[in-house]
This record gives C-alpha cells, structure tokens and sequence, in this order.
C-alpha cells in the first residue's frame, strides 16, 4: 500500500469546537510543542485515512482561534503567520464553522477560502443546528462557496471520517469572495499576497482602510447568502434558556454566590483533595529511594541519585495533582460556558488593579499554590492584565508557606488569646494571608502604571450558550498541561534542585573530610538516629557549601535580626518554602524533620552569643514577613518563565519579592526590637 | 449622536459609525456592521461591562469599548 503525506491546518473561530474536533481526529495521538519565542502551544496530532487501497497519513496542526485573516492579538498573529509560512508546507486548510453561529463564522471561512489553498469546510455543531430548528442548505453552500462543506458533530464524533474523505480529495475553490474592483487587489496582484504583504510588513494606515473595505464586502455577500441558504427562527430556544440561566449567574447577589460557591469547590480541591495523591507520590518517591540508596553501592553516585535526582524528580512530580485537579475545574468551567460569565460579573471589580475578571480563579488557586495558578493564567487574553496576574500570585500565601507559618508562629504564641476570645495563632495566621492578598493587589495596583504593553488588547468576548462539557476533551487538555508542565518547567526544576543537592552535601577543606569520614563509619555501624550521628550530620551541613554560604550572607541578614544558622535555611528552602522546616530541624539536631515539636523547643530555648533567647518577636515576625514575601520557590520560577518566554520577567519577580521580603522584614525587627 | 454605551437593558440599535480605528477593525469582524440592528441583552451587576446581541450571538465589551460605536436608537 502507497502512503501520502497530507499536511492539514486546522482553523476557526474561538468557540467553533476547534480543539473539540482536532481531539476528534488524533486521539491522544498529539505532541504540545511550542512556537518560537511567543506563549503560544502548538499542538500537532497525527491520524490516517485509507481510500482506494491508498493510505493517507494527515499531520494536523491546531492554529489558535481567530476571527479574520487580519490578526488582533498575539495569537491570532501566530495563526495567521503559521498557516502562510512557507515552511510549513500547508497542503489542505480546515475550517471549522459554528452551524449555531454561521453570520460571523463565515468570514473567515471566505477570506480561507480566497487564499486558494485546497478547502474543506467542516460545519460544526449541526446536531444543535438542527435540535434548533436551523435549516441549511448544505448543497446551495457548497456549490457557492466551491469546497465541500461536510456537516460534522465533533462532540459525539460523528462526520469525522467524511472529513478525512473530503481532506483526501480537498481541491481550491474557484470562487473569489473579495471586491475584485478594489483598490488594494489592483496594487497586489492575489488576495494571499495582500494578505502576506499585510502580515509580514509594517502595517500603514492605507491597509486599515482596506481591511475594513475587505470585510464589509464580504459581509454584504455572506448576509446574502444567509437570506438564501439558511432558515433559522427568529429566537433560538437554546438562546433562551442559556439568558434565562444567565439572569441568575449574572445577578447582582445570587451571581457572586454562586462565583463564591464555584470559588470554594475549587479551593477545597486543590488545597485538600490533592494532599491525599500528594502525599502517594512522596511516599512513593521516598521508598524507591531508600530502595536504591540499598542496593546500590554507597558514594557519591548513589548520593546523587537519590538525594539528587530522586528527591528532585519527585519535587517535580508532586505538582501534577494540583495541576490536574486546577486544570480540570477549568476545563469544566470553560467548556460549559461558566467561565465567560465568572469574568463578565469580576471584571469591574479587578480592573482598578490592573487585573481582568479572568484573574479571579488564578488568584484563589494561588493560596493552594502559585504553580498551576501562573499556567491557568493562559486564558487571560489580555497580554499586560496576564503579566501582572502572574507577577503578584507569587505573593498569595500559599500551602508551601503553611509549615514555616505554622513553626513560626507556634514559637511565637504558645499559648495565648487575643483580645482575650481569639487564639492568638488563629489570629497570626489569617493576618498573614490577609498581608499575602493586599500586597498582591497593591502591587497590582502600581505595576499596572509601569507596564507598558505595545500590543492594543480588548476585552471584547463571546458569551458563549451554555452546554455540558466534555470530559474526553477536558482530559485530553489535562493531560497535555501535565506533560507540558514535566518536560519543560519540570526541567529548571530538577536542575536547581541538584545544585542544592551538590551544596548540601559537599564542602571542602580537612574538617570537611574528617567529618565525612565519620559519618560514613557511624552509618556502616548502623547506628540509625543516635545522638552522635546527629550531630555530625549538624556540622556536615554547617561546613558544607550552603553552611560556609550561610556565614557569608549572615552581614546582609543580621539588619532583618537574622543569624548564619537562618541564613542556610534561606538558602536551602529556595528549592521549597518548607523545607525551611527540615532544614532548621538540622540545624538544631532534632533528628528527623518530620518532628515538629522538637524543633520547637529547640527554637524557643535557643539563646544568641550574650545569652538572651534568640527567637523574639521581632526575629519571629521578621521571618515570617520574610517567608510571606520572599520568591522563596524554584518551581514557581520555572513556570514563570515557561509561561512568559523571558528571564526578564523571572528577575525582575525574584528581585522585586526579594526587595520586599527584606525591606519588611528589616521594618518588623527594627521596630518590634 | 449617542454611543452603545448608553444603551438601556432591552433597548436596540443600528450601528451608525466608530469613533476609534482600532476599536473599528475589531468591531466589524465581531459583527458591528453599519447598519447591522443591535440589543443590550444585560449589564454586569457593577455597570460595566455590557453584553450585546450582535450578528445572532451575544458578546460582551467593556463600557469605555461601546463608547466607540456610534448608534442611533430603534424607536
């Protein structure tokens, strides 16, 4: 059997059920990649065809939703730019068009089709188009339009494999829809190369006035092929029902219940449904690596692997329930149209912050943890409200910060009331998810005034009806973001996580060695948790790297109340807020991190070099302000510049939190002390 | 000369023209052509932003957005 090749692009308005009908045709059979130097994934997917003993291989490429040929945003460049790229080789384009909503959507579908690739029109939804009562003259379109125009439902799959038929034997239409008496054709000789001329040069403002001329003119036309191929009644129940259910989602009062409602759901999920497969795969992780910390030999390469690697690997994987349980609210809340109503009633009330009613769930997940939050920022279409959401969620308090807040403040207030009814830890606690929220929407505030965006954006969007989502596509995107989140911020992660791993546990000098020694004889005598290996474990770590770091960084802390012991917990707890918690556990010779009660005492009874108790209050708030602030989170860095394509928006956050963080902190010490 | 901004909840309108180029270029393609009958269908619980039946589907645009388009009321 022969084989061919045939490179499709997929294309569509936003709402058309693009992704729907691409995840119709591959399968899982897709790879996420990404676009040179831009946000924007790109999604290839593979699937076949067998005609006349010939088989037919597609590689489809999913192009972000656009609404014209002249493109608004930054994806919409993308989209256009892709599909003309010689490169690409695009064989045969796909346009995907809302049966339900075919005025708009035929646009594009004509200014495609004037390109004069090889067309096939896949008229989506038209079960609904036809539970709607919406007549189309299938046959009159497609005689006018001159490409096959293949009535598909790509939520129920069905017309799927007449799409491919109609892909095999796609041909150029020879129908032209734009104003051949205009001027702009007479200056070029084809609509493809006004088109390329209009995407790869400088824009003047000659072509805005062509633009608007273009699509005008093929309004008129397709209003008139509206009046003759379709018959739709004058209201549409689905219509109906979807504004009946919007005058509650959209009410004054029961409309932020409900956002509240939702809110809730996915905050319980994320912060407590995850702690259970959270805690399988650290488990899981922490027994393989006892496991080949066992049967391979001791050494260096060992250490590596499993306190290295492993250890890494693991802090790597541990993010993937919060991202999958994150992703698949969205998913749900996007797919049956909630979304669009969420950000239609927030929108008011986060702009004065510079922020888009699309921040609201970012934010709210951002207490669980900033990770999946900074990628669920996707759907921000705004390019400056998007940087600025991901700048401040780093700043929302988040699961991580719990044990070094919890530590911390259980040194603070052992046992006390506040305002004689409050417990006092209850008290602490809250406030400092209060500082973590009105920092971020300060900062938004200000930021908002400093960032300057060339690109011109709108928050103009489809409400789209509502409909019941689908669970295979909502998967399929689950399961992408997972991967994509593994193989890229996954990478930054496990590398930083080695380094750490290389300053904890190596040192230099004789006492370094001597110390090492000791350790190695201790352990092949088994003497597990006794006091002694303990505390040469203590001064391996003070005389390792990170130790010796410690003492340098101890001039630039000491302003903050801060001493070298501190300092290496800083350092070390840059991999994750919590372990500031093992680490002081170390440091204090408490044995096994796990015991926070220990440390505790240790903490309470330390005493600094003229004998007064070491952890005051103004030391406690210092580090707790400092925690609250500190872009203390490699993870967190990764995402950020996976999501934003630069390290200038990494630095700029990791110096603007660490300014913060040490700027309130110096202000608590000094003035509590 | 009124704008779309002033659009009562239930009222409809023809488009008339834009005030804003860039607004324009966007607008058309979403469906605002001159002349094309347009309806305030709501408006978010704080006044802005407003959602529109345009084109045969609803679309919502933020307050300072409708200021750009030029409508003249159906009585």
């Amino acid at each position: 059997m022969q084989n061919t090749h045939i490179k499709v692009a997929l294309l569509g308005n936003p709402n058309a059920g693009k992704s729907s009908l691409f995840n119709a045709l591959t399968g899982l059979n897709q790879k996420t990649g990404n676009y040179s130097g831009v946000t924007v994934d790109r999604y290839e997917g593979k699937t076949s065809f067998e005609q006349n003993n010939q088989k037919f291989i597609f590689s489809i490429v999913d192009l972000p939703g656009i609404y014209s040929l002249f493109p608004k945003s930054n994806d919409e460049e993308i989209a256009c730019k892709t599909l003309l790229d010689e490169k690409e080789n695009i064989d045969t384009v796909v346009v995907v068009v809302d049966a339900t909503n075919l005025k708009r959507n035929l646009l594009l579908a004509t200014q495609l089709i004037d390109l004069k690739f090889k067309t096939v029109v896949a008229l989506n939804m038209i079960d609904e188009a036809e539970s709607q009562n919406i007549k189309i003259d299938i046959n009159g379109l497609q005689e006018t339009l001159g490409v096959p125009v293949i009535p598909v439902d790509s939520r129920h799959r069905v017309g799927v494999s007449k799409l491919k038929e109609a892909i095999v034997n796609a041909n150029v239409s020879g129908s032209f829809f734009y104003d051949l008496n205009a001027d702009f054709i007479s200056a070029y000789k084809t609509y493809r190369e006004f088109i390329h001329r209009n995407l790869f040069n400088l824009k003047n403002d000659v072509e805005q006035s062509f633009e608007n001329a273009d699509k005008i003119y093929r309004f008129n036309t397709i209003n008139y092929l509206m009046a003759k191929y379709v018959k739709s009644p004058a209201q549409l129940s689905r219509k109906k029902i979807s504004s009946k259910i919007d005058a509650v989602t959209t009410h004054k009062i029961f409309g932020y219940a409900i956002l509240l409602a939702v809110l809730f759901l996915v905050f319980q999920f994320i912060f407590y449904v995850s702690e259970t497969p959270m805690s399988w795969i650290e488990q899981g992780f922490l027994q393989f690596g006892n496991f080949v910390s066992e049967h391979l030999p001791k050494g260096q390469l060992n250490d590596l692997l499993v306190n290295g690697v492993i250890a890494g690997v693991s802090g790597v994987v541990m993010f993937v329930p919060q991202i999958a349980f994150l992703f698949l609210f969205i998913g749900l809340l996007e797919d049956s149209g909630y979304m669009a109503r969420a950000s239609f009633i927030m929108d008011r009330i986060m702009r004065p912050f510079g922020l888009n009613g699309r921040s609201v769930i970012p934010l709210i997940s951002g207490t669980a943890c900033a990770v999946p939050s900074i990628m669920a920022t996707r759907s921000i279409s705004n390019v400056k409200e998007r940087l600025i959401t991901i700048f401040i969620l780093p700043l929302i308090s988040c699961s991580a910060r719990l044990p070094v807040y919890t530590l911390l403040i259980s040194v603070l207030y052992p046992d006390s009331k506040f305002l004689g009814i409050f417990n006092s830890k209850g008290v602490a606690l809250f406030s400092l998810y209060l500082i973590g929220f009105a920092a971020s929407l300060i900062t938004a505030f200000f930021l908002k005034r400093f960032v300057k965006i060339k690109e011109t954006s709108f928050f103009i969007m489809e409400m789209p009806v509502y409909r019941f989502p689908q669970w295979k596509s909502i998967g399929i995107m689950v399961y992408n973001k997972v991967k994509v989140f593994i193989g890229e911020a996954g990478k930054i992660i496990l590398a930083i996580s080695i380094v750490l791993w290389f300053l904890s546990s190596h040192g230099f000098g004789k006492e370094y060695e001597n110390l090492q020694a000791q350790k190695e004889k201790l352990q092949t005598e088994l003497v597990q948790d006794s006091l002694q290996l303990i505390n040469v474990e203590t001064e391996l770590l003070e005389q390792s790297y990170i130790g010796k770091l410690g003492k340098v960084v101890e001039p630039a802390i000491k302003p903050l109340g801060f001493d070298w012991k501190i300092g290496i917990a800083l350092i070390t707890s840059f991999a994750a807020r919590e372990v500031f918690v093992g680490t002081m556990a170390t440091i204090y010779q408490s044995g096994s991190g796990e015991n926070t009660e220990g440390i505790k005492e240790k903490i309470l009874r330390e005493r600094d070099e003229n004998g007064n108790l070491r952890y005051t209050k103004a030391v406690c708030w210092s580090l707790l302000l400092f925690y609250a602030f500190a872009m203390q989170c490699m993870s967190t860095l990764a995402v950020v510049k996976r999501e934003t394509k630069s390290w200038k928006w990494v630095l700029a956050q990791l110096f603007f939190m660490t300014a913060l963080a040490y700027g309130s902190a110096f202000a608590a010490f000094q003035l509590l002390s | 000369m009124s704008t779309l901004a002033e659009l009562k909840k239930g009222q409809k309108a023809k488009v008339l023209a834009f005030n804003n180029d860039a607004l324009k270029a966007k607008l058309i393609e979403m469906g605002f052509l001159p002349g094309e009958e347009i309806e305030l269908s709501k408006t978010a619980p704080l006044g802005c932003p407003l959602a529109v039946n345009v084109a045969g589907y609803e679309l919502s645009l933020r307050k300072d957005e409708a200021e750009a388009v030029i409508i003249d009321l159906v009585a």
